[in-house]
């Protein structure tokens, strides 16, 4: 086995909605998310793609590189991202993105990929817990042009240009080799995502965007000016860079909702209204008979 | 959302905003001077309090995320020996790995050896949450006093060699005092220390027994190295790395802290470092070893409680009986009550009790380094916060282990017929806390340890100054009971401080400190509700259910009846 130079990896992460623990205010009558009344989170599969970023750099040396496209709020997840172990960390913002499907998306992490430049790996979790598509890491490797792996649970090899992953389907694993650079999809069987370290933790407590430096200033007054705060955070290395639509080249017409073909035909809103409950007395025959009538209702089975 | 040990208490969130560091870490920080060379080291003091925060923010979503959720399948599986070798179970593994990945060992450590320099009162809610999480756990990762040991007292090229390695959770440590015929009575420790004048080396030779953690990669050995001697002054401290002299006998089959291995260690001529000075070895370095522990061990028996408070609250709002949750019966809702009110006044006292461990280290280096600079100020600073360390480490390590008992026997209670059944978490928590009263000196130790300093009012400059103290007026009728109470507390020491009969004195002594850790830990709560309109309630349920009690102990202290003296030898003849 020819040992590999270090790898360089980007990890492609979301901040979402927390609709694994969902309260009965979190739709709204039109059938839209009501993103407040939902914590936002580190997308759960994407924290999987940024362990498995972190232990090939263990392995290989290399860099860590994590890139998220959101509302400027989303720098929470980089900060996050920055503790668990992060080299660096990249905003992308602007209103022009707003109200992007996966093929806008797809566009401008491209774009923002290749102003990056140098990488071996992309890494992003299988599929985001808000829109469920799975579409946005297989997009964004076909607009850079390189393989992708998805599904990937663990990587056995890199040498010689090339990684061997396990892909987990359906009915069992899959191992395929693939030229570098290339893209993954993690899932979430792969690894146990490390929690933040208390200690980078401490030492990047201040990394923030130019945006956050008034809230900053809030907090921390001894700096006394923003200057004196951004001045801080910059000699430290700490300040997190924001990229706008220009700053990665993107043409207006192919990002946010200018460059979403996906049209949402219809949305069905669900209430589940009936509140009547049944009393199954605890006797064979009675529960035989439930069990039957949930088959026949398609409800189990 | 994650569940995190720190975010989901807020009366620890509550114990760590209202602890007043200021004086401590202007010392322990050096007056801040530290951030220039050090990406973890505090501007100044908001920025240290909010390290603080984080540390425990960290650790308490790896207990509640990555600890606790495996806590029952570690005490199931257990540290395991097989062919002279102990290995921790998987659970127990995989928690060390996560607060390795977190960062989070050489919590008290100097950043010198890549420490925290964390003060020892925010150390010991650390412990608490990891012995919520795992008890078990707790004497691994709360066995850094060793560490902390070695930095006080060992010397330069041992400290570089072996901190860092500490301070990285790549190893942990182990306290060797232990033997069969050598428990309470440390004293009569018989492994033996030799001093080889031609390598110039000390070697070890003996048996040590009931070793926490014993498989450790370091540890500190209590020897005799004085050939000849009997007693405690003929004993030093010695470090020990681990080698193939070191063989490890067997562990032990214990009722509970089961994922935690009990070893007995066999030393043939062991190679050994001498730690500090020869024949001070249990008088000085292990007295303070123990000390720490002893903070150590009072915030495992709280962690403990507190999960098991948990556990019955949960289990008392589901179990549903004449056709309403348990928690509504009003036997129910005492036992809870009782729990809840006891855990807040204990954690109350346990910060105290930190923070003046804390001021007496600090000024302990401060007038050690001083030299003649040191003034009188100062001097009288450091005897008072050593004279409330020294009472107050062994009255709460007292207080919070028997109060974890006494928590988990009421979170049982609770629980009814199924909480003696293996699938529901207090059996374990009932196991656990049974230790905690035991190893680092029984409760009955406390007492004697905490007695001489209580006889000699050590309590009294803070009880006056929170008798002092502005409260709210709707607490008037607490603080004026405690006035009432503190006065019998001052009485009861007078009392016992004049009985010229010694039996007396030792018989009644544990009376007397359950009364001081009442009257002590009531003025805390009560002090809360100058800040904290939810302790108002706490305080006033705390102050009606311990008033009477502090009256009872006084009549007995007063009286120190000879009765039981004399039934003594005609009854257990």
């Amino acid at each position: 086995m020819t040992g590999p130079g270090p790898i360089d990896s980007v990890v492609l992460v979301k901040q979402v909605p927390d609709t694994h623990n969902v309260t009965s205010d979190a739709m709204t009558r039109d059938g839209t998310m009501n993103r407040n009344a939902l914590p936002a989170i580190f997308n759960p599969e994407d924290l999987n793609a940024l362990e498995m970023a972190l232990q090939i750099r263990e392995r290989h040396g290399g860099t860590v590189t994590v890139v998220t496209m959101g509302p400027p709020k989303a720098a929470n997840i980089l900060r996050d991202s920055l503790w668990r172990g992060a080299d660096r960390v990249i905003l992308l913002t602007d209103r022009r993105f707003a109200g992007a499907d996966t093929l806008a998306t797809s566009i401008a992490l491209q774009k923002a990929v290749e102003k990056i430049g140098r990488y071996d790996l992309i890494l992003a979790g299988r599929q985001a817990i808000d829109g469920d598509t799975a579409q946005v890491g297989p997009q964004t490797a076909e607009k850079l042009g390189i393989p992708q792996v998805t599904y990937v649970e663990s990587v056995l090899e890199i040498a010689d240009g090339r990684i061997t992953a396990v892909r987990a389907l359906d009915h069992g694993t899959e191992v395929v080799r693939c030229t570098l650079p290339c893209l993954l999809t993690v899932v979430g069987s792969a690894n146990t995502p490390r929690p933040p370290s208390a200690r980078r933790r401490m030492a990047q407590k201040l990394a923030a965007t130019p945006a956050e430096y008034p809230s900053l200033l809030a907090a921390w007054p001894e700096f006394g000016t923003q200057e004196a705060l951004a001045a801080y955070v910059r000699e430290r290395d700490l300040e997190i860079p924001v990229w706008s639509a220009d700053d990665i080249g993107a043409e207006a017409a192919t990002i946010g909702l200018a460059g979403s073909p996906t049209q949402v035909h219809k949305v069905n809103f669900v209430v589940l209204e009936s509140t009547e409950t049944r009393t199954v007395e605890p006797t064979p025959d009675a529960i035989a008979a439930m069990v039957s009538e949930l088959v026949h209702e398609y409800i189990v089975g | 959302m994650s569940v995190n040990f720190f975010l989901d208490n807020p009366d620890l969130q509550f114990r760590l905003e209202q602890l007043d560091l200021r004086e401590v870490l202007e010392l322990k920080e050096k007056g801040y001077s530290e951030a220039a060379d050090y990406p973890t080291a505090p501007r100044n003091y908001a920025d240290a309090k909010d390290d603080h925060r984080i540390v425990l923010e960290v650790l308490g979503e790896v207990c509640g995320e990555r600890v606790a959720p495996r806590a029952a399948e570690a005490d199931e599986e257990g540290a395991r020996f097989e062919n002279g070798t102990v290995t921790y179970a998987a659970a127990t593994l995989d928690a060390i790995e996560a607060l390795r990945q977190a960062e989070l060992f050489g919590a008290m450590l100097g950043r010198e050896y890549g420490g925290l320099n964390l003060p020892e009162s925010v150390y010991s809610m650390m412990v608490e949450m990891v012995a919520r999480a795992e008890s078990g756990l707790m004497t691994v990762y709360g066995l850094q006093e060793i560490a902390s040991s070695i930095e006080e007292y060992g010397d330069e090229e041992t400290k570089a060699r072996v901190l860092p390695r500490f301070a990285r959770g790549e190893v942990s440590g182990a306290m060797v005092l232990t033997e069969a015929d050598a428990g309470s009575d440390l004293g009569a420790v018989g492994t033996k220390a030799r001093y080889d004048e031609a390598t110039g080396r000390w070697y070890l030779s003996g048996v040590k027994r009931f070793i926490t953690n014993g498989l450790a990669d370091v540890s500190l050995v209590l020897a005799r190295s004085e050939e000849g001697s009997t007693d405690a002054r003929g004993l030093s401290l010695f470090l020990v790395e681990r080698d193939e002299t070191v063989k490890i006998r067997r562990i032990e089959h214990k009722m509970g802290l089961r994922a935690s291995p009990t070893c007995e260690i066999q030393y043939d001529d062991t190679p050994a470092i001498l730690i500090g000075k020869r024949r001070f070895g249990l008088m000085r370095y292990a007295m303070n070893l123990m000390n720490g522990a002893r903070l150590a061990v009072a915030a495992q028996g709280l962690g403990i409680a507190e999960g098991a408070y948990r556990e019955a609250d949960r289990y008392a709002r589901e179990r549903i009986q004449f056709g309403k949750p348990i928690r509504n019966l009003p036997a129910v809702a005492r036992l809870l009550l009782s729990m809840r009110v006891d855990i807040e006044a204990t954690r109350a006292l346990l910060a105290e009790t930190g923070r003046w461990v804390d001021l007496w280290k600090v000024y302990e280096r401060a007038v050690g380094e001083g030299g003649d600079e040191v003034d009188a100020a100062m001097r009288a600073r450091h005897k008072q916060a050593q004279a409330l360390a020294e009472t107050l480490t062994p009255m709460i390590k007292f207080w919070a282990t028997e109060m974890g008992n006494r928590v988990c026997y009421q979170a049982m209670q609770v629980h009814g017929g199924v909480g003696y059944m293996q699938e529901f978490a207090i059996e374990r928590l009932f196991r656990d806390v049974r230790i905690t009263n035991i190893y680092e000196g029984t409760s009955q130790l406390q007492v004697v340890a905490a007695i001489g300093k209580l006889l000699n009012h050590s309590l009294d400059p803070l009880l006056a100054e929170w008798s002092a103290a502005d409260y709210p007026d709707d607490v008037a009728a607490e603080k004026a009971t405690l006035d009432e109470l503190t006065g019998l507390l001052g009485e009861a020491i007078d009392a016992l401080k004049a009985q010229d009969q010694r039996e007396r004195v030792d018989y009644y002594a544990v009376d007397l400190v359950e009364m001081a850790a009442l009257v002590t830990s009531g003025w805390l709560v009560l002090r809360d509700t100058i800040v904290a309109e939810g302790k108002k309630p706490v305080a006033r349920a705390y102050v009606a259910s311990l008033a009477p009690k502090v009256r009872a102990a006084h009549e007995v202290v007063t009286r120190a009846d000879a009765a039981p003296l004399e039934a003594f030898p005609v009854l257990l003849a």
